[in-house]
């Protein structure tokens, strides 16, 4: 296999202290079973940990899955991490309990998509499937 | 007509394309008869006899309404109890509260983990001081108190004791819950500071603590809650926690205690989904197995030992953020089947809370709804009015038999092996998939849409929470005595170290001004911290 014919690597994540873990792993198995190859980071991640692992493991996009209200501390934080360790061209996109109002600021801040409850697996894999493009040709 | 007959009739005149099966994916019959719930007078019995299965006590809501507890709390104590104050004034007749992410796993307000959560999702607190003004003006002898937090829960505990003390309210006096279920945080809600193990140590150091010292107090709050919410069905939230209850009792057993010194003050914590018939029959099912297991297994003789005593909270996960006011009524139809499955203790959702945490006005519609139901609608009148319904005695049958836990052994060693994290993302897979393809409806989100904007005006707690919050725990650091409070700290080390109670050091400890970072620090150094097995 050629490495343009790598399947996209994608790493989702928990970022911050709660422990609502029901949507991101539903997402990774989503992803997964749509052929992607997905990492999941598990709880509890801060931005430095995250950005790190993205880097290491030299992923796509990252998903990001926040349930706690950080959201405009956490996203913005993690694209600032990624820059920070040459990883500025890695799409982050995300999800959670993020108000309407808010998902502005985060585009603002440099987020690819905020999937907002009701959101469907299909929606999300074919928006990744249309937006995430290999890091490296 | 014989039922044979009727079911070809039936079949004939059944024209919806549907698989009729509960939100648990429980399949159900088109028609239950005598034949199915045979009349059975000893496992069906009367409230406040076993096997319990009509309600824990003989007059139930004739006797007493439940307690009307809404779970609340955001960013400073201050504020937290401006809304308790509210919800009092509103009729009330129960205090619950949300404590912030910071808190529930372990660090101070000015701690760099704690960066943009501090007062988000609960009241931040992380020393006595933010206790004071969490519970100021509020007489702690004349309402019960239920505290969400579990990894935590020792030091929290510790400081309303304070707090107690300086009101002049002796703790026997008290009345309350911490949730306190460390076995479902590894579960589900997954909020911990060390493994397994010494977790389980520490909830039994506090049952153990209260049976002494605290006689009124729940040291633990067996919860379902989070287990259905993370995604597991309605047999599952069952059938674990009732497993997770059986380990804290083999594991207070272990201690040395008898088991009605400790049983009659477990309690529990179920979820009220959508499905109003599955929700009803498993808080039936529950008390009839619990009592069940604790007099066959364990010999309990104490009566107060074999009542499944509950809490409930409507679903969460089944509100919708499309259409946020049809929340309302799916709150009172799941409020209703908590009443109807004979709760002690009831929360009902604000219709806002996919978006955001409660504003002053849905939270108070929430309050309203379980009034309305109390006040209102009659089903108070009579107890247990379903009981003896064919449909209703068949499912709390079935969901009997499903939720059985024997042979699951230990739930420490099961946590260990993940086996329960992951039949319950299973389940939440399977779930999420019937809803994507149209197979299970959700009104507003898979049919009925409409175009929208969210009308409904939010709460924001104000980023400048964090700063003051993280300067007064830096101040209380600063200025209180740190001789005393370095030594406090290291009892505390010594007694998590020697497998003495931790509780005593720790209660000399949060008078000290030591904070829930230190504390949860001790706890971190002496047992290690755990880690997210990360399993998809």
């Amino acid at each position: 296999m050629g490495l343009s014919e790598r399947p996209l690597r994608i790493l989702i994540a928990k970022a911050g202290l709660d422990g609502h873990d029901r949507g991101a792993k539903i997402i990774a198995r989503a992803l997964r079973d749509g052929g992607f190859e997905v990492i999941y980071t598990g709880l509890h991640q801060t931005p430095e940990m995250i950005a790190e692992a993205a880097v290491q493991e030299d992923v796509d996009a990252v998903g990001l899955s926040i349930l706690s209200g950080a959201h405009l501390t956490l996203f913005p934080a993690v694209i600032e991490e990624l820059r920070r360790r040459g990883g500025s061209d890695v799409l982050v996109f995300g999800g959670g309990i993020v108000p309407d109002e808010d998902v502005a600021s985060l585009a603002a801040a440099g987020v690819a998509r905020i999937f907002t409850p009701g959101a469907t697996t299909q929606e999300i894999v074919a928006w990744v499937r249309e937006h995430v493009r290999p890091r490296t040709a | 007509m014989t039922k044979d007959d009727w079911l070809a009739r039936y079949r004939k005149d059944q024209k919806r394309p549907v698989r009729f099966s509960t939100v648990s994916d429980m399949e159900v019959e088109p028609l239950y008869t005598a034949e199915d719930a045979p009349p059975d007078g000893e496992r069906i019995g009367v409230p406040g006899e076993f096997p319990y299965t009509r309600g824990v006590y003989p007059s139930m809501y004739r006797g007493r309404l439940w307690t009307m507890r809404q779970f609340a709390g955001f960013g400073t104590a201050e504020d937290t109890n401006e809304r308790f104050r509210f919800l009092l004034a509103q009729g009330q007749t129960g205090i619950s509260t949300a404590f912030d992410m910071p808190t529930l796993m372990g660090y101070d307000a000015d701690h760099p983990r704690a960066r943009g959560e501090v007062g988000r999702e609960g009241v931040a607190v992380s020393s006595l001081v933010d206790m004071r003004a969490l519970f100021e003006g509020i007489r702690l002898d004349q309402v019960t108190t239920s505290m969400t937090v579990n990894c935590t829960a020792s030091a929290v505990l510790a400081m309303y004791l304070a707090v107690a003390e300086e009101h002049g309210t002796p703790w026997t006096a008290l009345g309350g819950t911490v949730q306190n279920d460390m076995l479902k945080e590894f579960i589900a809600q997954k909020e911990w500071i060390c493994p397994p193990e010494p977790s389980l140590r520490i909830v039994v150091d506090m049952i153990e603590f209260c049976a002494r010292e605290v006689p009124r107090w729940h040291a633990v709050s067996i919860s379902g809650y989070h287990i259905r919410e993370a995604g597991s069905t309605a047999v599952q939230e069952l059938a674990f926690t009732l497993a997770d209850g059986l380990t804290y009792v083999e594991a207070a057993r272990k201690r040395g205690m008898a088991v009605d010194d400790f049983a009659p003050r477990l309690s529990f914590f179920f979820n009220l989904h959508n499905d109003f018939l599955e929700e009803v029959a498993k808080l039936r099912a529950a008390r009839r197995l619990w009592a069940t297991l604790m007099r066959d297994r364990f010999g309990a003789r104490d009566p107060r030992s074999l009542r499944l005593r509950t809490h409930a909270q409507t679903a969460g996960c089944s509100l919708t953020a499309q259409q946020p006011v049809n929340n309302v009524v799916r709150v009172a139809v799941q409020a209703l089947a908590g009443v109807l499955g004979g709760v002690q203790s009831l929360h009902t959702n604000s219709l806002d809370e996919t978006l955001a945490l409660p504003s002053e006005q849905a939270a108070m519609v929430a309050l309203r709804t379980q009034q309305i139901l109390a006040e209102e609608s009659g089903v108070t009148n009579t107890i247990d009015p379903l009981g003896g319904s064919w449909a209703i005695e068949a499912l709390t049958d079935r969901i009997e038999r499903d939720a059985r836990i024997d042979g699951l052994g230990g739930m420490v060693h099961a946590i260990e092996l993940g086996y329960p994290q992951k039949e319950i993302a299973e389940a939440a897979y399977v779930y999420q998939q019937q809803i994507d393809r149209g197979e299970k409806i959700v009104v507003g989100v898979n049919r009925y849409q409409v175009p929208e904007e969210h009308p409904v005006e939010l709460l924001r707690v104000p980023l400048e929470v964090e700063q003051r919050q993280a300067e007064r725990v830096r101040r209380v650091k600063r200025e209180r005595n740190g001789a005393q409070a370095r030594e406090a700290l290291a009892r505390v080390r010594a007694a998590a170290e020697s497998g003495e109670n931790v509780m005593p050091p720790i209660v000399t400890a949060v008078r000290a001004l030591c904070t829930v970072g230190e504390i949860a620090d001790v706890y971190r150094e002496v047992f290690g911290v755990y880690r997210d097995p990360a399993w998809v």
